[in-house]
This record gives C-alpha cells, sequence and structure tokens, in this order.
C-alpha cells in the first residue's frame, strides 16, 4: 500500500444541502493517522451526510474533502481505496454467507485472491467469527451481523475506517467486544465512528467532535470537553446546621467557591447543598476541615464530575440558543459559546 | 472494468441461489410449452404455409412482458432498498462497472431461458414424421431476433429498476415501457391523425420500429442493419440512463 501521510483526513468548509434543507454548514476538521475519533450528535445532526461525503457516496454541494492526500471529489476511485466503511444499520445481503461475502468485498476492493484468503480467515479470528464462516447472514443475529459489517470495513487494511453507529441495537455485551474491537485498531487505522451512546465514544475515542444543525460546536478529548464547556466543579454535600452563614463560611475557604442550590432540611436536619467553584484544585479536603471547625455537620461530600452527557446536552443546547451568524469570523467551524 | 467480473459472477449466483428465478423460469417454460403446443394442434388439424417456428417467435411478446420485469427488477431497486448500494458503490467500482455486470447477467439469464425452448423443436424433430416444414433457417433467425432484441428489453428493465427503490414500483414500470416500445409503434402508425401525407415520414419511422415486422424479417432470414442499429444503440441508450438514475438519485439523497 501507499505511503499514508500523517493526516489522512482533511475536510475544510465542507457544505451540504438537501433542497432548502442545509445538513452540513462550513464543516472543518483534520483527523491523524492512528487517531479514534467520535462524531456526536443529536438525530439530524449531519452525521451520517459527513461520514457519506467522506466515503465519496454523496457529493458534497462546497468545501473540499482529502482523503490521504487525495481529493474526493476529482479521484475518488483513489480515496475509496483508502476507506472502509460501514453505514447505518448495516446492509448486508441477506443470502450470502459469511466467508462468500467478505471474499466477494475483498475482490471489489482489489485484493489479490492468494492474500486474501489469508486476510479473510485473519479477520474471523480478530471479530470472533470462526465459528459463523459458512452461516447465512440472513439468520444471523444483530450482533454477529455487526461484527460481519466491521470484519468488512477492515477487511482491505484501509487507512481509513469510517463506521456509522456501530454499536447500534446491541446488547451491553456485544457493546463492549465491538469497543475492544474498535479499540484493537487504535494506532494503526484511523477511526471515525458516530453514535449518540455517549460512554460509547468515552470509552473508545481520542477525540471527539460534537455535532450540531451542521457545525461543529465543540471538539477536543473528552476531559478537555468538560473543561471547556463547564469551567467549574461542583461540589455536593450534605450538612447539617446554620444554613445562612454557609455562602460567607464558603468564600472564606475558597474565594470562588459559592452554593448553586440549596435543598430543603430533612426532618432530621440534614440539607443537601450543590457548591461550585472555578478553583481546578480539589477543595474536599479543605471543606471537610473548616465546616466542621464552624459547626457544621457533615454526612457526606462528593465531586460531582460532569459526564459526557452533561457537556453533550450543554454544548448542543447552546448551539441551538444562540443565534448562529452564518460564517464565523475566526475562520474555523466551531458555533461560538455563550457563556454559561 | 476490473470489477466487472467480480460483480457479474456474484449477480449470476445470486440469480441462481435466488428462489425467484426458478419459479420465473417454469413459469416461462409452461407457457412456452403451452403456446408451442397449441400451433403444433392448428398445424395438426389444417396445414399451413408458414413453418411453425415463423409463428413461435410472433409470441415473443408475450413472456417478454412478464419474464423481463422479474429477471431485472431486483436488479438495483432490492440494492438500494436493502442499502447494500450504499456499500456497493464505495468501494473502487464506478456505476458503469455495477450497471453492465447487473446487465449482463440478467441477459445471459434470458438467453438461457430462451435457450431452453429449443428442446421444444428438437422433440417436434424427434417425433414428426415430415420433416419438410422444419427447416432451421427460421429457427436461427428466430433465436438472432430475441438474442438482439433482448438487449433493449433488458436494458429497459434496469433501467426501470435503477430509477425507484420498490421493485414492485421497477416491474410495473418495465411492462409499461415494454408496451410502448412493443406495441407503441403500431397503434400510432394506424392512428388515422397520422395518415395525411405530410405526415409520410413520420408514418415511414414508425412503420420501421415496428417489432412485429422486425421478428417476421428476422424469421425469414432478412437481417436488416436499421434494425440491429435500432437495438443497439437502444440498449446502449437505456444503460447510459441507469447509470445517471442511479447517479441522480445519489444527488438528491
Amino acid at each position: 500500500m501507499a505511503e499514508i501521510p500523517d493526516i489522512t483526513i482533511e475536510v475544510s468548509h465542507l457544505v451540504k444541502t438537501y433542497g432548502a434543507l442545509t445538513a452540513v454548514n462550513d464543516l472543518s476538521f483534520t483527523v491523524k493517522r492512528g487517531e479514534i475519533v467520535g462524531l456526536l450528535g443529536p438525530n439530524g445532526a449531519g452525521k451520517s451526510t459527513t461520514m457519506r461525503i467522506l466515503t465519496g457516496y454523496l457529493p458534497a454541494n462546497s468545501g473540499s474533502v482529502r482523503i490521504c492526500g487525495h481529493p474526493v471529489a476529482s479521484e475518488p476511485e483513489a480515496t475509496k481505496r483508502h476507506v472502509g466503511y460501514m453505514p447505518e444499520n448495516n446492509p448486508l445481503p441477506d443470502d450470502m454467507r459469511v466467508s462468500e461475502y467478505l471474499w466477494f468485498r475483498g475482490r471489489l476492493k482489489e485484493m489479490p485472491r492468494v492474500k486474501l484468503r489469508a486476510r479473510i480467515d485473519e479477520v474471523l479470528e480478530l471479530c470472533d467469527l470462526k465459528r459463523n464462516r459458512h452461516r447465512i447472514l440472513g439468520r444471523l443475529s444483530k450482533g454477529n451481523k455487526q461484527r460481519v459489517g466491521i470484519a468488512e470495513a477492515i477487511l482491505a487494511e484501509p487507512a481509513v475506517i469510517i463506521m456509522d453507529e456501530p454499536t447500534i441495537g446491541l446488547d451491553p455485551h456485544q457493546i463492549i467486544i465491538v469497543r475492544d474491537l474498535i479499540a484493537s485498531l487504535r494506532g494503526r487505522m484511523s477511526v471515525i465512528i458516530s453514535s449518540h451512546i455517549l460512554p460509547e465514544i468515552e470509552a473508545t475515542c481520542d477525540r471527539v467532535l460534537i455535532i450540531n444543525g451542521g457545525r461543529i460546536v465543540a471538539q477536543g478529548s473528552p476531559a478537555d470537553l468538560r473543561h471547556e464547556i463547564f469551567g467549574h466543579t461542583s461540589y455536593r454535600l450534605e450538612f447539617a446546621g446554620e444554613r445562612d452563614s454557609l455562602a460567607a463560611h464558603l468564600k472564606a475557604i475558597e474565594s470562588t467557591l459559592r452554593v448553586a442550590s440549596l435543598g430543603d432540611c430533612g426532618p432530621d436536619g440534614f440539607c443537601t447543598a450543590t457548591l461550585v467553584t472555578e478553583s481546578a484544585a480539589d477543595l474536599g479536603e479543605k471543606l471537610l476541615a473548616a465546616l466542621p471547625a464552624n459547626g457544621y455537620r457533615i454526612r457526606s461530600l462528593g465531586r460531582t464530575q460532569p459526564s459526557l452527557e452533561d457537556v453533550f446536552l450543554a454544548a448542543t443546547r447552546r448551539s441551538w440558543d444562540a443565534r448562529l451568524p452564518d460564517k464565523p469570523a475566526n475562520g474555523d467551524s466551531r458555533a461560538p459559546l455563550p457563556k454559561f | 472494468m476490473r470489477h466487472y467480473f467480480t460483480i457479474l459472477s456474484h449477480e449470476i449466483r445470486t440469480l441462481l441461489y435466488s428462489p425467484s428465478t426458478y419459479i420465473a423460469a417454469v413459469f416461462f417454460l409452461g407457457v412456452m410449452g403451452f403456446i408451442f403446443a397449441s400451433i403444433l394442434d392448428i398445424y395438426s388439424k389444417s396445414p399451413q404455409e408458414t413453418p411453425p417456428a415463423v409463428v413461435f417467435f410472433q409470441f415473443f411478446w408475450f413472456p417478454v412482458l412478464f419474464m423481463v420485469p422479474l429477471l431485472t427488477m431486483k436488479t438495483i431497486a432490492d440494492e438500494r432498498r436493502q442499502g447494500t448500494l450504499e456499500t456497493l458503490l464505495t468501494t473502487p467500482v464506478n456505476t458503469a462497472e455495477v450497471v453492465l455486470g447487473k446487465f449482463t447477467a440478467a441477459y445471459l439469464f434470458y438467453l438461457i431461458l430462451w435457450a431452453s425452448t429449443l428442446g421444444f423443436h428438437y422433440i417436434l424433430q424427434l417425433h414428426s414424421r415430415d420433416l419438410q416444414g422444419l427447416d432451421p433457417g427460421p429457427l436461427i433467425g428466430g433465436y438472432l431476433f430475441i438474442a438482439i432484441s433482448g438487449l433493449l428489453f433488458i436494458g429497459i428493465g434496469i433501467f426501470a429498476s435503477s430509477l425507484t427503490r420498490s421493485q414492485p414500483v421497477a416491474g410495473i414500470f418495465t411492462v409499461v415501457l415494454l408496451i410502448i416500445v412493443i406495441l407503441g409503434p403500431r397503434y400510432l402508425g394506424d392512428l388515422s391523425a397520422i395518415s395525411n401525407s405530410t405526415l409520410t415520414p413520420l408514418k415511414g419511422a414508425l412503420e420501421s420500429l415496428q417489432i412485429s415486422t422486425h421478428v417476421e424479417d428476422f424469421t425469414h432470414g432478412v437481417v436488416d442493419t436499421r434494425q440491429l442499429f435500432y437495438y443497439l444503440t437502444g440498449s446502449t441508450l437505456a444503460l447510459i440512463f441507469s447509470i445517471l438514475g442511479v447517479e441522480a438519485k445519489l444527488l438528491n439523497g
């Protein structure tokens, strides 16, 4: 296979409209070799459309996509050789056997016969399909079908693998198997997966692109995103004592620490409070030392980690609320984020 | 063209494994056998001037109207419905290879089915006492006509299949197009509106488009290059439109 450059996918200012509907709106991003990128977005955000444009199946209205240095629009056959694609719902012909299907797909992907035979054994092994190799695709379980789809995508050892919702409809056990399979590709192939199952993305992806309304509203590693979107840490505290002076005591511990919400007290005198701080340091120990010294009784204290789910909801809500300018001034396609 | 044979062999395999092919084949042979037997029945009652093969090929349009849609309606429409067209077109295959591969497979099958009717003539040859009316000329001409006109008919079927994702719609559309192509010129030619002398060129054109005349010519041993040209260009055009049909559907999503 030809030399694979460091940047395998380069998307710049991609626009795709379906009539009056703009599915993808000025999208730009790059994917490096060996990186696993998660495409996250609500339904109709433009994930599938973006993926189809990357594979060369759909033409874009404007903008450019380069796969391994080749533009998709003008050299479709060159780029398709570098891409393994598993569409949404993983369509498979019902009347073929697993090994026959892989053979047919391998031949279409221009693999020489001798190499293909060995490679089919290899991917069947990798995807744990050895026992099912002679079974008919239409009779396989959903999880096995999904694995056939993945086996097919990695069959020709492409530099770029694009999978649209690879874990949809699987049981938790199968999700773990598929996730491990995707993780095993890290470093060798660039993988783009789309999903709206967030723990999924969080567990496998190096980088997350959150898309809404055809634009990237946030991107970065899951940890970066948490910090970027929320920019604060919160604690959950159960205490008994003087409610009114709590804020003043907190201010003494850390200047930005404040009470975000204070629940009603139960019959036993304990109240639940959510504390918010902009400080990145862990204030747990300080709180545990200072509050009892001021006469508070503490039953529990916990640091709440915003999940990717919160990040996702916050990011997509923002882009929804904000009146987006048609073209962001700074050149990248991320929508401006108003302060939370 | 390097994927053409991969797709062709896959298509032939699909046709061989699908039960609908065998149902269609049995149906076809049943109907053709019935037509052939009825012809022989008429011949056994009173002597006729034309050899039975000529009459047999006059009925070509009847099996064509149901065989062609059965063989072609599945090709592209079903792949689109299942979504496998998407996986097919994201491999380094171009649309022309896909359409041509499917066309060739359906066409080969069409030929095989017609070739199996050779058995009728063989049986007749074995058992008839009078071999006078059974010269091979009309047979060769007739099968040549079937082979050449089949290009156009199968091309029309593939074209209809490329326009939709529903097999029934593709099938019905194929039948409608076939009726227009096979029977249309005859009815248009008979219209009194074009018997006006200024429209004689049009009338002449419609006459030369009449497929029933083509059959007659072929079975009588007349191979007209104008007719060959009609079928070859017609099928090429149908295939080009099929390729455009597949690609246009992608543009609109």
